[in-house]
């Protein structure tokens, strides 16, 4: 171990900035992230331990424990749940013997839930050790069943696991074009890198990721900066449920994204790029690593690109599970290998991103489109859309409809015609924007995709009649607590919160005061949190509760007092304890009239009878 | 004419530089904060000092101060909802004041009654944590800790040891220390380290001292927590 560990660190130049990349592959080799690795990689990187231990207890896919030579986790997204994840998990860790958050006593494979892995279009989904896997059946998992009993390496598993496929139904401005590689960089040089930030500019594009900053501005700021050493990182990430364009668009166009950041690092003068990609994701990563060494190889990356004397190259860092590394000072922070946690603003990021130096962080279809309009000028893009919104959005639709896939509208359509599109019958609602975004009724399907209206990074998930909107709610709730970074008490202790009081209602212990309590909370958490993150964790709830407040009601207890809790459940350990199992033992929940829990004594100890 | 903002209508003068908690600190205004202390770098994770700057919430101890800038602090609104952000820090650790030997001491049992929090309002977590007796003359009890980061800053920007960290996400976040053995008694940790001597909280505490001063002479047995903090913090922020 002693040799591995010391030559990755060399390979890495020894720099600490590269220590969740050398912790992924500890983690690949050995299943886990050994104590004497630790102490190796203090020495070799010359930082505290602490600082590596903080880093492998943040991220979802290291572990100071061993976990199984197979590592299989499953994806929790909603959209794994209405494609009947529960059951399959179920069948999965039954065929295989092992318990969920568990490892096999044999050490060959262990078995846990994962945050949705992108794969909302083909799933219910997974990853094994990393690479993702599709389409789960009942015969599929017999099938990994038998290759993990039988220890089979990866790379003689049948491909048809690991097929990832596009999807793509509906394109439109930007998934129609198909840009010469080296285009979009000719076409810049030609017309003047200044006048390139202008039809940018004109072009009225705005981030991609859901705030819909102007990347003109964005980029114009940056090349303001006093520091001259500067980034660009494109922001593929893609963690919010039920988004995946960003997959698709890495593994179909991931040309013509490495060449809208060439053109950023033009404009804004930098000679280092990077693309943070989700571990998720790992399957694409050889493949866009050849792009970029193809891209080498064409003068489109490296020193004096296209003799035009501009110097930049591209490094592919990957992510190791975690949510918040999509907020983008997160990001900065775990590309310099650390946890993940959002940074105070300002300063931003265009001012002091990585290593303190002005960065630009965009997401992947921005830079898609900022590629496009290099080539084809402002109007090409600002002809679509609405005043405020230009151009289009690529959206990753799932969930019940007869086409889950990837759609491009222009900005300004309406959300019935998207529904017409895919296929989507009978439905109750839309989660537009993820689980940070907003759902929407059935009544409002006249509301239109715009960021004056409905603003989204791209997810939308289709929520039919047959669907109990609690449990969506019960799930995103879920999904906030686990990835709170945890830096902001409000957001820390509030998800969490949050979570418990909305198990308590779905789980008939509210009572009256229970929903105000809850929306009361909600607030707190989103008007105080840090980050975007904790700003938006209520939103599920608030969303749905302004909708259908009856729903949430319905499910209180007619009663003025109701445990928070299940009482008899929480005398198991005394029971236990005593070796009791008889009625005495027992409580009910409350009385029949329905104020006070009461125990049911046993005959002996009743008196005066 | 000097730099100035106001709060909740005073008018205090700023440098460039300061953040609102600097210019309001030196100006003789208190704004609650627990994980701030004016000789380290601002860290903004506790928010009670959460402050309406032009309509927008910002950590008055990390948002810098701006000309013009109109602050709220002491709204009614603010006041509540800095309550039930200091309820969320009781309920997620475990915070018996009465058995607790940093009773009076303690900044977050301080700022709790300056906030007039009379119960905890959320459920309890009761998580399970440990004590580390290990060292001979300090001890971490674990049930206290508010990762408010204090003790790491101070070992690492005063002491220069880094001896503590803050491990783990959400709601799983803990302390951890500098040695194989995970037990402080293994690090270079010496109880005349500031690190020793600055968490607001009984969390870390130095080895029998805990009751050479009785209760009820202790420092905010008398004073509130506004008093304490004007008179010993605002000199720092001058410097």
């Amino acid at each position: 171990m002693r040799q591995f560990i010391q030559g990755i660190a060399e390979n890495s130049h020894y720099q600490a900035t590269h220590l969740l990349q050398i912790l992924r592959q500890i983690q690949s080799r050995y299943h886990y992230i050994p104590e004497a690795a630790i102490e190796q990689l203090s020495g070799l990187l010359n930082i505290p331990r602490t600082q590596i231990i903080g880093v492998v207890e943040f991220y979802s896919f290291f572990h100071l424990a061993p976990r199984g030579q197979y590592e299989l986790l499953i994806s929790d997204s909603i959209t794994d749940h209405m494609l009947g994840k529960k059951d399959l998990f179920d069948y999965l860790a039954k065929k295989l013997d092992v318990a969920v958050g568990e490892v096999r006593e044999d050490g060959v494979v262990s078995l846990d839930n994962t945050s949705c892995t992108g794969m909302c279009d083909q799933g219910p989904a997974g990853l094994v050790n990393g690479l993702a896997l599709t389409r789960l059946d009942q015969s599929g998992i017999d099938k990994i069943a038998e290759l993990i009993n039988q220890q089979k390496p990866l790379d003689e598993w049948p491909e048809e696991l690991f097929q990832v496929d596009d999807n793509i139904y509906k394109s439109g401005l930007l998934l129609n074009q198909q840009i010469e590689q080296g285009a979009a960089l000719r076409s810049a040089f030609k017309r003047g890198i200044k006048e390139t930030l202008k039809e940018i500019d004109y072009s009225g594009l705005r981030g991609r990721g859901g705030a819909g900053f102007k990347t003109a501005i964005k980029w114009q700021f940056c090349s303001e900066e006093q520091q001259t050493e500067r980034y660009v990182v494109c922001n593929a990430d893609e963690g919010e449920p039920g988004t995946f364009k960003d997959r698709v668009l890495l593994n179909a166009y991931a040309d013509q994204v490495f060449e809208g950041m060439t053109v950023c690092a033009a404009i804004i003068g930098a000679k280092q790029g990077f693309l943070y990609l989700r571990g998720e994701y790992l399957h694409l990563y050889d493949k866009l690593q050849s792009i970029l060494e193809q891209r080498r190889q064409n003068s489109l990356l490296g020193n004096n690109i296209l003799d035009t004397g501009l110097d930049f190259d591209i490094e592919i860092c990957l992510g190791a599970g975690a949510y918040i590394c999509g907020e983008e000072s997160a990001l900065i922070e775990s590309l310099e290998g650390k946890a993940g946690i959002p940074r105070n603003r300002p300063p931003y990021p265009v001012t002091q991103g990585y290593l303190g130096k002005p960065t630009v962080v965009n997401n992947v279809e921005t830079f898609l489109a900022a590629a496009g309009i290099a080539v084809n000028g402002s109007d090409w893009f600002a002809n679509i859309g609405t005043e405020k919104s230009k151009g289009t959005k690529i959206l990753s639709i799932s969930g019940d409809c007869a086409r889950p896939g990837i759609y491009e509208y222009p900005f300004g359509t309406t959300i019935q015609t998207i529904l017409n599109d895919c296929g989507a019958d009978d439905v109750l609602g839309v989660q537009v924007g993820g689980p940070s975004g907003t759902f929407i009724s059935n009544q409002e399907f006249d509301r239109k995709l715009a960021f004056e209206d409905l603003a989204t990074g791209g997810s939308f998930i289709i929520f039919n009649s047959s669907r109990n909107i609690l449990d969506m709610v019960h799930n995103f709730a879920h999904f906030f607590a686990h990835e709170s970074c945890g830096f902001c008490t409000p957001c820390r202790v509030g998800t969490s919160l949050l979570q418990k009081q909305i198990d308590k209602i779905v789980e008939g212990h509210g009572s009256a005061g229970d929903v105000v309590a809850l929306e009361e909370l909600c607030q707190l958490v989103k008007n105080y949190s840090h980050c975007g993150l904790g700003q938006t964790a209520a939103n599920p709830i608030l969303t749905t509760l302004e909708r259908y407040p009856d729903l949430y009601q319905s499910r209180l207890k007619e009663i003025s007092f109701e445990p928070g809790f299940d009482l008899d459940g929480a005398l198991e350990t005394a029971r236990r304890m005593a070796n009791r199992n008889d009625a005495g033992a027992h409580l009910a929940q409350t009385d029949a009239s329905g104020s006070r829990p009461v125990a049911s004594l046993p005959p002996s100890m009743a008196v005066g009878e | 004419m000097s730099k100035t903002i106001t709060i909740d209508g005073k008018v205090i003068p700023f440098e460039d530089g300061q953040t609102i908690m600097d210019a309001a600190m030196a100006a003789g205004v208190y704004i609650p904060h627990l994980c701030h202390q004016p000789e380290f770098t601002p860290h903004g994770s506790c928010k009670l000092c959460t402050v309406k700057v032009n309509g927008r919430n910002c950590s008055a101890c990390t948002y810098p101060a701006m000309d013009g800038q109109e602050v709220l602090n002491e709204t009614q609104e603010l006041i509540d909802d800095r309550k039930r952000i200091t309820q969320m820090l009781f309920v997620e650790g475990n915070h018996l004041c009465p058995g607790c030997e940093k009773t009076g001491n303690c900044q977050l049992q301080a700022v709790a009654y300056h906030l007039n929090m009379l119960d905890n309002h959320f459920p309890a977590f009761y998580p399970e944590r440990e004590v580390d007796a290990s060292h001979p003359e300090v001890m971490i009890d674990h049930n206290r800790c508010i990762f408010c980061t204090l003790c790491v800053r101070a070992s690492h920007e005063k002491d220069g040891k880094d001896v503590f960290a803050i491990s783990g996400r959400g709601i799983h976040k803990h302390l951890i220390v500098n040695a194989e053995s995970g037990l402080l008694k293994d690090t270079d940790m010496a109880a005349t380290d500031h690190a020793a001597h600055i968490c607001p909280t009984g969390a870390i505490l130095i080895k029998r001292t805990g009751y050479q001063v009785p209760i009820g002479e202790r420092i905010y047995d008398h004073k509130e927590i506004d008093q304490v903090s004007l008179a010993t913090e605002h000199l720092k922020h001058g410097e």
